[in-house]
């Protein structure tokens, strides 16, 4: 790059039309942010996305876009980073598109491990159709279409991902800038599917469904940082812990004899220590980072080296020897 | 069909004139033959079927076929559900179907004697399996007594064949199991055909080299039992005498024995190819389109990309996403796949990106009848979208006819940036026939052009003659633009919701897809250019028989004609005015009147519709009759 990039780079022109105080605001401007980090200039960048709130996206980023139909964006994203390896591709998809309508798409493109980042902005309500409750609202939710509460057990987009065997799989929250910051570079650094789940508030529909992560007077008693190699700690005063009894993680107050020593260390490379930090709901704290990393070949470049191989075997397809492929017989 | 229905059969009394070969017996002329090879699904007829056809094709004969096999893989041996055939007609003039009626039926159990008895031409032969017509087999069958004894088949010409005795005999010594023996009955009666036709066997003998190279005791057992096929023909008192069928006269060239699903995987290479851009396909497995994404697969090194999706859905929106960034982009699938990828199309409708969605049309509705051809997903292709998403719809006539339409789809997708609806069908792809091998230096050329420069760029901007925007892929310098499904401004692409705009835009797209019409051929009449009688209009795999019927009628003097189209979508520009130079228009279609009511809709022609919905193609002797009834009303 003969000049480096600036987030102005990565702004488009359009007026962006989320409701004030929205969080989609808070992660389009950490992504703005670190998009010029990578070097990666805006015309080799494509942001897809499905059908609903956070679809809007790519709209609001001057790179390539495609807002496509509902659920449906990592099919188009996969086909695209197939067909051109060459490109950046992200998805921005949200709890109803990912989960509920696209849930097979989501799941098939973590399992094939297409080198796409998915941005999976979850904030358990149906927002652009004005306030249902979503495959990750919580049981029991009062909403439009559930007058005297849910009744299905939702998903946790955590777990539903390591089920599926991704590759990268990691949280963070809406208004957590920095940690946000940090868990986007990290995805995009990862050479696979990357799935990061972003707590996003609904301040219309579902307001504060993360408070307790995101108010500073509590948030440190309720967010458990994953680092991996440092033990599991959290709290205001970072006086906490979570211990293994057995094969059952527990909250232990440090002191009284228990150190950090005593506590479990967080190792990303662990799909079953993945799986039991992805099963915690309160009272356990959240935890926000990154679960799960392992390297795995990528779908798309997979599909890229058959061709090379196959071509470097049989030489560049010929069109006449083709057509003429089988019995052939000459009639004078 | 232009086989005399009595062929084979009456032949087998006459006495033989003929020298050619190595035949010892005397020879009979014949102009053509129907044979159906029928047996259990797992009895190897498909494969007998196609080496007998490859056979007479390297005889000069012309030649169709048609499998006819059931969707459960594996159904209970002997019985009816089970029963897998393959009919091919072999001529000595020029044919256009498989041939109404078999001549010949090689039945290698009781369930695929009776599974075929109702089709076959009076007097046809009938060549069984003896030992298979046990009581257990019978009963499977649902056989009350013995067909084969019981004198119920008199007014056919039965020979009973002792196959797997024979073929025993004939591996006695090579220390086979019973299972691998039995494996080898269908060379023997492979072996036994091709003498009764006169067929050179060494094709088959060097195919059986390759396909068993490694392992020599299979290759010599089935080696063995098609020789001992071959000879016990000509030994045996059973048949008097072989048949000839002297080669056809055809255009001289190369050729090849081709099937749709072939055709359509070439069709789309080649056009990529010409294209200089990768081929994608995002396809999801469904009968019976799956052979083109299997023949797809292989065709690595013509830089193809196949995708085997999740889903129908994800097959489609694969696509779009490849031709997004630049891929000749198509996906493949059948009648229930097209409801699935509707909304889909929509979105490369109104986003103007190139693809091919191939519909390999199946019998209706639901499941229906997977492996059976109907046409009755034409209304579907044309209107099955919400809202105003008229695209191109082309459709195939013959099995090599769809390289043609395939090559052509991605060419108006190209040209015209939009997506193109390809309707083959089920006897289309599993049939086949000669196909005179094109020279790939001659095809129209595919020309893409890529935007690259920003200077003005506007994505919705448009050419001037075709009305088709820019071509702007992700990877180019200032040229950033997003697209999506809201409704886009005129020129930016900007989501807009004015009403004027919506309507505008709607209105131009509608006008780009029926400017297509411009560069479509005048249509050719088979027949009476200037008008007569009646005209049978039809589309689709429909032509064989139809222009077969009409042939036929026209030959007894008949004021018939034959239109047939390949573009339904838009329709030609001439088609309304030449179907009204005929007193009388009859439209077949293997589906309730579907084309037939776009003729009287746009054209406001009182046409007749001439309709089967069997999960069969027409008969040539339906038509001829359901013509005649027209012409005497």
């Amino acid at each position: 790059m003969a000049t480096a990039l600036t987030r102005k780079d990565f702004t488009s022109d359009q007026e962006v039309r989320w409701c004030p105080g929205c969080g989609d605001y808070a992660i389009l401007a950490a992504v703005q942010k670190v998009m010029p980090e990578f070097g990666i200039p805006p015309e080799k960048c494509v942001f897809i996305s499905g059908i609903g709130c956070s679809s809007r996206f790519p709209y609001y980023m001057n790179t390539y876009g495609f807002h496509t139909i509902h659920g449906r964006a990592p099919a188009f994203a996969s086909g695209l980073k197939i067909a051109r390896p060459d490109l950046d591709v992200w998805v921005v998809t949200g709890d109803g598109d990912g989960l509920s309508i696209g849930g097979n798409h989501l799941i098939h493109v973590l399992r094939r491990n297409v080198d796409l980042n998915i941005l999976l902005f979850n904030n358990r309500i149906y927002g652009l159709t004005k306030g249902q409750y979503s495959p990750t609202s919580e049981r029991g939710k009062v909403t439009k279409s559930t007058p005297v509460g849910s009744i299905d057990f939702p998903f946790n987009p955590i777990t539903v991902a390591l089920g599926a065997h991704a590759t990268f799989v990691a949280r963070s929250v809406d208004v957590e800038q920095k940690h946000l910051g940090e868990m986007l570079k990290r995805a995009h650094a990862h050479r696979g599917t990357s799935f990061l789940e972003i707590l996003q508030n609904c301040n219309i529909f579902n307001d504060g469904a993360f408070n307790d992560l995101t108010d500073k007077a509590i948030k440190a008693d309720h967010q458990l940082v994953l680092e991996h190699g440092k033990p599991l700690v959290f709290g205001k005063n970072r006086d906490r812990g979570i211990r293994l009894n057995g094969l059952r993680p527990e909250v232990v107050a440090l002191g009284n004899g228990v150190t950090e020593k005593d506590l479990l260390v967080h190792d990303e490379t662990n799909l079953a220590l993945a799986f039991l930090l992805g099963n915690f709901e309160p009272p356990m704290p959240t935890p926000i980072g990154v679960f799960y990393c392992e390297s795995r070949p990528a779908y798309d470049a997979e599909a890229a080296r058959q061709i090379e191989n196959v071509t470097a075997k049989m030489g560049k397809g010929d069109l006449h020897k083709l057509l003429r492929g089988g019995d052939t017989w000459t009639v004078n | 069909m232009a086989v005399p229905p009595e062929a084979a059969s009456q032949a087998a009394h006459s006495q033989g004139s003929g020298s050619a070969g190595d035949a010892h017996k005397p020879l009979t002329q014949r102009e053509g033959v129907v044979i159906r090879f029928a047996g259990d699904s797992g009895d190897g007829m498909q494969l007998v079927g196609t080496q007998f056809t490859s056979e007479s094709a390297l005889a000069g004969n012309d030649i169709a076929t048609v499998p006819d096999f059931p969707a459960e893989i594996r159904a209970p041996a002997g019985t009816l559900a089970g029963v897998s055939s393959f009919q091919v007609n072999i001529s000595s003039s020029e044919i256009f179907t498989a041939g109404d009626e078999p001549n010949v039926l090689v039945a290698m159990n009781p369930a695929a004697l009776k599974a075929n008895i109702g089709d076959l031409s009076p007097n046809a032969v009938i060549i069984a399996d003896r030992e298979s017509f046990t009581d257990a087999n019978l009963k499977r069958a649902g056989y009350d007594s013995n067909p084969l004894t019981d004198h119920s088949l008199d007014k056919f010409q039965v020979f009973e064949v002792d196959v797997t005795k024979l073929t025993t005999l004939a591996l006695h010594g090579l220390g086979l199991t019973n299972r691998q023996v039995v494996r080898c009955r269908n060379m023997f009666v492979l072996g036994l055909i091709s003498w009764l036709y006169q067929r050179p066997i060494e094709a088959t003998v060097s195919w059986l080299e390759s396909r068993f190279k490694k392992t020599p005791e299979v290759l010599e057992a089935n080696v063995r039992a098609l020789k001992a096929g071959y000879n016990y023909g000509e030994t045996t008192e059973l048949f008097a005498s072989g048949y000839k069928v002297p080669p056809a006269k055809i255009a001289p060239g190369v050729y090849r024995n081709i099937t749709g699903n072939s055709a359509t995987a070439l069709g789309f290479t080649v056009a990529a190819q010409k294209a200089g851009r990768p081929l994608f396909l995002g396809s999801y497995p469904i009968t019976p389109a799956s052979d083109i994404l299997h023949e797809l697969s292989g065709y690595k090194n013509y830089n193809v990309y196949t995708f085997q999706a999740e889903d129908e859905i994800a097959g489609v929106c694969s696509a779009i996403g490849a031709a997004f960034g630049g891929a000749i982009a198509i996906t493949t699938t059948s009648g229930p796949g097209v409801n699935l990828k509707a909304e889909a199309i929509g979105l490369a409708i109104k986003v103007e990106l190139p693809l091919v969605i191939t519909d390999v049309q199946r019998a209706g509705p639901s499941t229906g009848m997977p492996t059976k051809p109907e046409q009755a997903d034409l209304l579907m292709a044309l209107f099955g979208r919400h809202g105003e998403a008229p695209l191109p719809v082309i459709a195939a006539a013959t099995p090599a006819d769809c390289f043609e339409c395939a090559y052509e789809a991605v060419r108006l997708a190209v040209k015209y940036m939009t997506p193109v609806i390809l309707l083959t069908d089920g006897s289309l792809a599993n049939g086949a026939e000669p196909w005179l091998l094109p020279d790939p230096d001659k095809f129209e050329p595919i020309k893409v052009e890529f935007r690259t420069d920003p200077n003005g760029f506007m994505p919705y901007a448009r050419d001037e003659e075709t009305l088709a925007r820019p071509w702007a892929v992700p990877g180019t310098p200032g040229l950033m633009h997003r697209v999506g499904g809201l409704t886009g401004e005129h020129l930016t692409g900007n989501v807009s919701y004015s009403p004027s705009n919506h309507e505008m835009m709607i209105r131009l797209r509608a006008r780009k897809i029926a400017g297509i019409a411009r560069e479509v051929k005048p249509l050719e009449i088979f027949g009476d250019e200037q008008g007569g009688d009646l005209v049978v209009l039809g589309w689709g795999s429909t032509f064989g028989p139809i222009r077969e019927a009409v042939k036929q009628l026209r030959a007894k003097g008949q004021k018939v004609s034959h239109i047939h189209l390949r573009y339904l979508n838009p329709l030609p520009k001439d088609l309304g005015e030449k179907l009204r130079r005929f007193k009388k228009v009859m439209v077949a279609e293997m589906n309730l009147g579907q084309l037939l009511k776009l003729v009287r809709a746009d054209y406001l022609i009182d046409a007749i519709g001439c309709n089967k919905i069997q999960g069969r193609p027409f008969k040539v002797s339906e038509l001829v009759s359901r013509i005649t009834r027209a012409l005497e009303d």
